[in-house]
């Protein structure tokens, strides 16, 4: 089987100080994205461990999954946890869940614990998915849109690249740089189109890396048209995981004008932390 | 809260703008348009609010340069439908 | 007067040699991407078809997206001018031309004197256009040839969600997991094509005077979903994918 550049790594991660016994309330938040699917647990709204992992075709599989990675050398079951929220583009899939909510809600919720309460603006590019989200310093949405009709502008138009390319798709945003001058960007939006306007380029003896360039280049500057709709307010961040893109995050920056706020918190998770901190709100209203 | 629906794709910006905060939840947009994209719903935006808002269906949230051809096509000066009887001005198209 | 068009596609070059109105000779080759080199190659081989030296040609009027890099062309017309001149001298009864090629489509409105009126265009998205078909036809691992003929061969209606030709592939390749029939998801993707197509037409109107041109006036599948789509016959000509660079050939007037 040929290599498959575009794959990312899954992982997950648990809280060394907090002893989930303690707490009053555990809240799980489970973001089934078209691509990929975290799980986020809290204990009184600290973080307290989550997992990423590829969504598998079987999305209900895939929750399940991704809950009982994060579970994982917990010494808890799905039955320690009072309030499941499911989100993103499969959260009608995921079975055991209390309710759901969109991600757009959710996405600025997290946001607002994982980047502070100064967060205005919030981008999320996701695997099939590019969101754009204002809010208001609650973490409640104020505007949104959403781009889930074209791949252009979405990490699944970055793995077109890094297959065409042959780069490894952790590596794309380094190798972007390392060209002698950034060159203009591929001028076709669509990424059928785009692709084959990087063959052309790679047969006039463009090096991968100056190609690569022009896409993320094209790509942050797409992005920024979708912003203008809905307005630019910092602060300003990035979510998803293109967030981890530099070829995208810091090319966009530069466009914006503004800089993105960084964040201890995996920037991918920002969904299902949203979620687990509806869940854990929703939990307490509920006992009240 | 400004809702924007639809899309954006090599072609141009396809988006219906629902401002939550100027809707009255009057619901005359929804027999208005001719093909039925349009729904009142639970607010799944803020799910601690208990109000409704209009939502484009999602069957049509990636067509509705398609979906809303037909009365795209009327006339180049002519009002659309479910802005025309929008009395709160709450419904905006962007193409 | 010998004339000649040369129709730069984003897939093929066509180019057609014309006596007067009357072809003389025909060729088409794949763009690739020295595009001058291969147009020269073709127009040499089409010359001695033709039996006729570069000194007997009166014009060479290029066309097409990529019509630039044909430098030595004394004339250049957009590909909308082009495909209207072809379509209407070949039938003058046409109101409507559609034409559907690689990367673009688009549906010209002219009047009884073969005028343009109106047109609409797509250029910026694969979703409506033959490339959209060529990727699907890939994903079903199906040549396009014969692509139209598997489509032809099913009467279910499955939908397909996915409008973009990226997100689309996947959904493919779910579907055939998921044992769905082959020439059901063709006929689902040539009429995913033909209703994009069909919204485009409306826009500029027809009245039961359709011609249809480009490469994918090959797809007969394709040619049953938007007849079905505009509820209207479609006038499809021979060689209908040479009918712009004929319109360049013969636009000198």
């Amino acid at each position: 089987m040929a290599k498959e550049f575009w794959r990312w790594k899954e992982y997950n991660w648990k809280s060394e100080t907090i002893d989930w016994k303690d707490g009053n309330t555990v809240s799980c938040g489970i973001d089934v994205g078209s691509v990929s699917s975290q799980a986020v647990i809290l204990v009184d709204g600290e973080l307290y461990a989550y997992s990423s992992m590829r969504t598998g075709s079987d999305s209900p599989m895939s929750a399940t999954n991704a809950m009982n990675w994060a579970l994982e050398d917990t010494g808890m079951t799905q039955d320690n946890v009072h309030y499941v929220v499911g989100t993103g583009y499969g959260r009608v899939n995921v079975p055991f869940a209390n309710k759901t909510i969109t991600e757009i809600a959710c996405h600025a919720r997290g946001a607002n614990l994982m980047y502070g309460n100064t967060v205005r603006t919030i981008l999320d590019m996701g695997g099939q998915d590019c969101k754009a989200i204002r809010c208001d310093e609650k973490g409640k949405v104020t505007n949104f849109l959403m781009n889930d009709k074209c791949a252009a502008g979405t990490g699944r138009g970055m793995e077109v690249f890094a297959d065409l390319l042959s780069i490894p798709i952790e590596d794309v945003g380094e190798l972007s740089f390392q060209v002698d001058e950034e060159p203009p960007p591929v001028s076709s939006t669509c990424v059928v189109f785009a692709k084959t306007e990087a063959t052309g380029l790679l047969r006039e003896g463009w090096p991968k890396n100056k190609v690569i360039a022009a896409y993320c280049s094209a790509m942050s500057h797409r992005v920024v048209t979708l912003l203008q709709r809905i307005g630019v307010e910092s602060d300003f961040v990035i979510t998803g995981g293109i967030g981890k893109n530099v070829g995208i995050v810091r090319r966009l920056s530069q466009e914006l004008g503004f800089e993105t706020l960084k964040t201890n918190y995996d920037s991918q998770i920002a969904g299902a932390l949203g979620a687990a901190l509806f869940g854990r709100a929703l939990a307490e209203k509920a006992r009240n | 809260m400004i809702a924007n629906f639809g899309y954006k794709d090599g072609s141009g910006d396809f988006y219906i703008s629902i401002d939550t905060d100027k809707c009255n939840g009057c619901g005359d947009c929804i027999p208005a348009c001719p093909v039925g994209l349009l729904q009142i719903r639970e607010n799944e935006y803020d799910p601690m609010a208990d109000d409704n808002m209009v939502v484009v269906l999602e069957e049509h949230r990636k067509k509705i340069k398609y979906s809303c051809a037909p009365c795209k096509n009327e006339g180049k000066d002519s009002i659309l439908p479910c802005v025309k009887v929008c009395l709160p001005n709450a419904i905006t198209h962007s193409w | 007067m010998i004339n000649v068009g040369i129709d730069v596609g984003a897939k093929n070059i066509k180019i057609v040699i014309v006596n007067g109105q009357e072809i003389i000779a025909k060729g088409k080759v794949l763009s690739g991407f020295e595009t001058k080199e291969t147009v020269m190659a073709l127009y040499d081989q089409l010359l001695g078809e033709a039996n006729v030296t570069k000194d007997q040609i009166n014009l060479i009027t290029s066309t097409g997206s990529g019509r630039k890099a044909v430098d030595f062309a004394q004339k250049s017309v957009t590909e909308v001018t082009a495909a209207a001149k072809g379509a209407t001298t070949l039938y003058p009864n046409v109101h409507c031309v559609i034409d559907v090629g690689a990367e673009e489509g688009r549906s010209i409105r002219v009047d009884s004197n073969g005028k343009i009126v109106d047109f609409a265009l797509n250029e910026k998205c694969a979703a409506g256009a033959g490339a959209f078909i060529e990727s699907m036809a890939r994903a079903l691992e199906v040549s396009i040839e014969d692509f139209g003929m598997l489509s032809l061969q099913s009467d279910r209606e499955i939908p397909m969600n996915a409008q973009c030709a990226v997100f689309a592939e996947s959904e493919v390749v779910s579907l055939l997991h998921s044992k769905t029939d082959k020439k059901d998801i063709a006929k689902a993707v040539n009429d995913a094509v033909a209703s994009r197509i069909t919204s485009m037409t409306r826009k500029v109107g027809f009245e039961n005077d359709i011609e249809l041109i480009g490469g994918m006036a090959k797809n007969t599948g394709f040619i049953n979903a938007l007849k079905k789509g505009l509820d209207s016959e479609i006038i499809v000509p021979e060689n209908a994918e040479y009918v712009t660079a004929f319109g360049a050939a013969i636009y000198n007037d």
